[in-house]
């Protein structure tokens, strides 16, 4: 081992070439995750940000809340359930919205909720007529104190605070009144309407395997989920996460490949000299360590690197310009995922490292 | 006690069409506590083959191999890797020093890939550099060094281990005349003061009188 390191830090150049490429797709492994992470973010913050134990909604809405009706009788029937503690009604309009000062064409878009119960983050439902906005929506110039004119009938709300991360479907999250919700979706989907009582979908806090019982109790006019079920059911966000992970395990691959061949090309260059190592009594597994160690370190700068480099390009990326989010967890994860892949890559040299014969140290022609 | 007793070795070669090659043919062959012997012979004749069985490098396919009362006929891999590591000593006929390790580096690596004594290895790793004259360039890497410093750096690494027989493959073949004389005196110097034993292949009979004595060696067969 210290012989790796020593040949590590002695000959960097050496090392140069496999580090820079990694370095690149460390980059292109990072920003992917939290590209993901970003879209998956904006779609669901509206969803995660429900401190509920079931969100329902009626059978046939697959998890939509346009699709879906909860009438007043089911949320009773739900409401007797003995495991229930809280009901609140929640639903949702999605419109594009006219902000002052902006072009009369350039929309920030909205998805407007109305809520009984406050989501975490979010405070009480406000006065009618208001609404709390989620901070994406500063990226369009939204402010606290401003009147934004919703849909094309133009709704008047007026924005009286920001909440972080309860945006839907990529649209900004507006947190309003029952009654708000009701005269929008009125004004601006006549045709989507609600009568009084009827929600969109309930919130439901009380036991942990609450949405069971609901769905159990109301003979399959329900279809129920946990927060985090909620979640995936949402439309478009499986399908987003299995785009990009498919991307991202290719990239993966690609790391395998390349560090692979890296360490391959090093063994076959270097399998004189150990042949030497073996002849004065090194093990091959002394020697594939060394070579683990290397693949180790060379990964662990070019991700470190690469960390630095995305969380430089977060900052120099305008707010709301694309969804990105950079986490420490998505750049730790993405290392992990490449030191796996150095170690998997590595070792496609452990057979010829086996293979090096001590006696190719003192010659053969003698 | 015999630094080396062959008897009988056999080595036998199966090549890529079946056939057999008989590399060394019952060669029978004592190396005496403190005594260095030349074994002279054309290139092919086995000289290299005989070399890498006294060391542990290659098992015999018969005969049995004794260095310094340790019987190594029957060892494995795993036996013969420490067996090298704790017991014999090599010099190669290109050196072959780790090119990115300065020449005291270059003798502690025997103690890393061994018995790790760190600072006893350090200190022996010193006093065998000053005793070969390499006292002021402890800190250099061999491509800072001249071919008989190198050779010398080579040699150092051979007795880090305290070894009693060392094994010197073409020691001069890279050097030139004057320097190939310094040294094989250095290396006849050196066994000498330890009490060593060595066998130095060679196939310049030039070489031969700075050993004890000779042996030959064609197609495999010993020959004093």
């Amino acid at each position: 081992m210290n012989l790796a390191l020593k040949e590590l830090r002695r000959r960097p150049g050496r090392f140069a070439t496999a580090t820079v490429i990694i370095t690149l797709i460390a980059i292109l492994l990072m920003f992917l995750g939290s590209l993901l992470d970003g879209l998956i973010r904006s779609s669901t913050g509206a969803i995660r940000a429900q401190d509920a134990d079931a969100i329902v909604y009626s059978s046939t809405a697959q998890a939509s809340f346009p699709r879906s009706r909860i009438d007043v009788d089911v949320r009773t029937q739900i409401e007797a359930l003995p495991g229930v503690d809280e009901v609140g009604g929640i639903g949702l309009v999605q419109l594009g919205a006219r902000v002052p000062g902006n072009g009369p064409r350039d929309l920030a878009n909205v998805a407007l909720f109305g809520y009984e119960l406050e989501p975490e983050g979010v405070p009480a439902p406000p006065p009618d007529g208001q609404a709390y906005a989620d901070e994406i929506l500063k990226a369009d110039n939204v402010e606290v104190g401003m009147t934004i004119l919703v849909g094309p009938a133009r709704t008047p709300v007026e924005v009286i605070g920001f909440v972080s991360d309860t945006s839907f479907n990529g649209q900004g999250g507006l947190w309003a009144s029952e009654a708000t919700w009701r005269s929008t979706l009125a004004e601006n989907r006549p045709d989507a309407q609600l009568a009084d009582g009827v929600w969109q979908a309930l919130v439901v806090r009380g036991d942990d395997d609450i949405a069971v019982q609901i769905d159990a109790a109301t003979s399959g006019a329900t279809d129920s989920y946990t927060v985090s079920e909620a979640v995936n059911a949402i439309p478009g966000v499986e399908e987003q996460q299995g785009t990009f992970n498919q991307i991202i395990g290719v990239t993966i691959v690609v790391a395998l490949v390349v560090i692979g061949l890296f360490f391959a090309l090093l063994t076959v260059e270097r399998l004189s000299l150990y042949g030497v190592l073996k002849a004065l009594g090194a093990k091959s597994l002394t020697i594939f360590g060394g070579l683990m160690v290397q693949a180790v370190v060379v990964t662990l700068v070019a991700s470190t690197v690469a960390g630095v480099l995305v969380v430089l390009l977060d900052l120099v990326i305008p707010p709301g310009s694309i969804p990105i989010f950079v986490s420490a967890g998505s750049i730790l994860s993405s290392t992990a995922l490449l030191l796996l892949a150095a170690a998997v890559g590595c070792s496609f040299s452990l057979r010829r490292v086996l293979k090096v014969d001590p006696a190719s140290a003192i010659g053969t022609t003698g | 006690m015999n630094a080396l007793e062959l008897s009988d070795v056999r080595k036998i070669y199966t090549m890529g069409d079946g056939s057999d090659v008989v590399a060394l043919d019952h060669a029978t062959l004592t190396v005496a506590d403190d005594e260095i012997v030349a074994l002279v012979g054309p290139s092919g004749s086995g000289k290299t083959t005989l070399c890498s069985i006294a060391g542990g490098i290659l098992s015999p396919t018969e005969g049995k191999i004794v260095v310094a009362g340790e019987d190594i006929s029957d060892y494995g891999d795993k036996q013969l890797t420490k067996f090298r590591q704790e017991s014999v000593g090599f010099v190669f006929q290109s050196v072959n020093l780790v090119p990115f390790l300065n020449a005291k580096e270059n003798l502690t690596v025997v103690d890393e890939l061994g018995k790790r004594t760190g600072k006893l290895a350090q200190q022996r790793a010193d006093l065998l550099l000053d005793e070969l004259g390499l006292g002021d360039r402890k800190k250099n890497l061999p491509s800072q060094l001249s071919g008989g410093q190198r050779q010398r750096v080579a040699i150092g690494r051979a007795l880090m281990n305290d070894p009693k027989l060392v094994l010197f493959d073409e020691p001069t073949s890279a050097l030139d005349t004057e320097l190939g004389e310094q040294v094989m005196e250095l290396i006849r110097n050196e066994m000498k003061q330890r009490g060593t034993s060595a066998i130095v292949v060679t196939h310049d009979t030039r070489i031969t009188q700075y050993c004890d004595r000779s042996v030959h060696i064609i197609d495999g067969h010993l020959a004093a």
